[in-house]
Parts: C-alpha cells; structure tokens; sequence
C-alpha cells in the first residue's frame, strides 16, 4: 500500500510517520514567513488539518509531499502578508545562489600561476580520523552539525534539511519548495560545504 | 573520453564541482576531470570522504519538532477524520 492509501485507510501510524518526518522542514518554511517559532508551529498544525479535510479530494497530481507543502506555503504566506514577508523562495533561492561563495577559503590553495601546482592543496587536508584523545564522538559531532545547519542562509538551511536529514529527492524539493533545479543544487552545494567546513573548524579545535 | 586530452581539474575547482558529481550532474568531460583527478589526490579524496560523512551525520541531527500538545492534537484530529468518514 501506498502511504496515500494507508491514509485513506485511517492508519494513525502512517499519519505521524507523515508529521514527525516533515516537522522539520515544514517548521522552517513556515518560519521563513511568519515571525515567530510559536506562529510557525500553529501554520503547520492549520497544514495538517486542511490536509486530513482534503485527502479524499487529493488528485495525485502532484506527490503527496509536494502538495502538502503547497498547502503549507500558502496558509504561512497567508499568515505572513500581515507580517510583510511574501518574497517567494524561487527569488531568495536565486538570491542565495548569486551570492558570492567558496566552499574552501581561497588561501588554502596554490595560486592558479603556482609553477608546479596551481590551484592545489596549499598544505595536507587534516585528517579527521587523526584527531587525537578528545576525538569527536557520534553525539558531540551531530550537535555541531545541528548548530551548522542553524547558521546556514534560511534557503540552504531548508534544502539540505529536506535533503539530508528528512531524505526528499531533489525533484520533490524544486517541486515543493517551487525553486529551479539549478538553485536547488547550488543551495545544496553550499550548504553541505559550509556544514563540513564547520566540522573541520570543531575538528582543529579538537587539536589544540 | 579520456582524461589525458582533458584540462586536469584543480582541487580548488573540485571542491566546488563535488556536488554536483555526487547528484550525477556533472557533463561526461567534467566527471572524467573530476575522476582522474580523484584517483591521484589523496587531499581530495579525504575531502570528499568528509562530505559524505558530513551528510551521513546530518541524517542522524535532532531537529525541530512539532509541540507535544499539538502532535496529540493532530492524533486525534485524524481519528476524528476516520471515525467521520
């Protein structure tokens, strides 16, 4: 059975697998338009229960996901207009996406007239592997990703969020979140390379 | 296509075009760049190593939830939508 079916055959368990699995992502997006956490989580409550009302109407024109988030980004825009914020996320992705970036600081590297190495590792990748006594543990690395992940652009945040942690396709992200796969990836692309940067940042702290 | 008629592909460039390698989006030139250059870069491999344990991690991060009191509320709204129908 599909999940849409185990839906509409009254499976409680399918229908918090559902909301506990999203939460995330849904609170963000619902955050990029309303002002608070407090409002956020009441637009994702409001979601679910216009979702239960339409799941015997629901189509399948779209996945399941992406139009859930159809109905989520238009009750936070609802929500958000008498708060100002209604800049769709395809302007703030490309937004993002045009920023400047490095996914390495530059001085790590030759420079591109080095005689032998241009645009080569400057010195040795630290090892991860190599941090001495207090290594990192499962728990400790997690937190400092969780802390990444907070720091990130809100459009990155949300996609290697969707991505990475609730594990979407990158079709159903560009589809839900209504961005182009172009940005999409680039967003993904920087979000990863600033989290791993961070880790590495924790790592060589480590050392010290 | 072989990578020796190719332009080598500097760790600088790599690192950028990683993501785009692990989605499968990189042109057929480009992943043969990014493949030759892999085979010889220790540097690079460890980097991209950190990547994949960078996402791995991310998949096990605790992150926001809905309140208690309104996950129970949801509960019993799809009970009450199946007992409706």
């Amino acid at each position: 059975m599909t999940l849409l079916e185990r839906l509409r055959d009254g499976d409680g368990a399918a229908f918090a697998t559902l909301v506990d699995g999203n939460a995330a992502s849904m609170l963000r997006v619902a955050r990029m338009h309303v002002s608070s956490d407090a409002v956020a989580q009441e637009v994702v409550q409001e979601t679910w229960l216009a979702v239960l009302q339409g799941l015997d109407r629901f189509e399948e024109r779209s996945s399941l996901r992406t139009w859930i988030f159809h109905i989520l980004v238009n009750r936070a825009r609802t929500r958000g207009v008498r708060e100002a914020r209604t800049v769709p996320f395809s302007t703030l992705a490309a937004r993002e996406a045009g920023e400047p970036f490095a996914a390495v600081d530059a001085d790590r590297f030759l420079p591109a007239d080095d005689a032998e190495w241009p645009g080569h590792w400057a010195a040795p990748l630290p090892r991860w592997d190599e941090v001495p006594e207090r290594h990192l543990d499962a728990r400790e690395t997690a937190t400092s990703v969780r802390g990444a992940l907070a720091a990130l652009p809100p459009m990155q945040r949300i996609v290697m969020i969707m991505r990475d942690v609730e594990g979407w396709e990158a079709p159903e992200i560009c589809n839900a979140l209504d961005i182009s796969e172009a940005n999409q990836r680039v967003l993904l692309h920087r979000a990863r390379s600033r989290v791993r940067a961070s880790l590495e940042r924790e790592m060589a702290d480590e050392r010290l | 296509m072989s990578a020796s008629e190719l332009p080598e592909m500097p760790c600088r460039e790599l690192v950028e075009r990683v993501s785009d390698y692990f989605e499968g989006a990189l042109s057929e030139r480009d992943r043969v760049r990014l493949e030759a250059h892999l085979a010889e870069c220790d540097d690079c491999s460890i980097y991209l190593e950190q990547l994949r344990e960078t996402m791995r991690i991310a998949g096990r991060v605790e992150v926001d939830r809905l309140r208690p009191e309104a996950r129970d509320a949801l509960t019993e709204a799809f009970d009450a939508w199946v007992a409706s129908r």
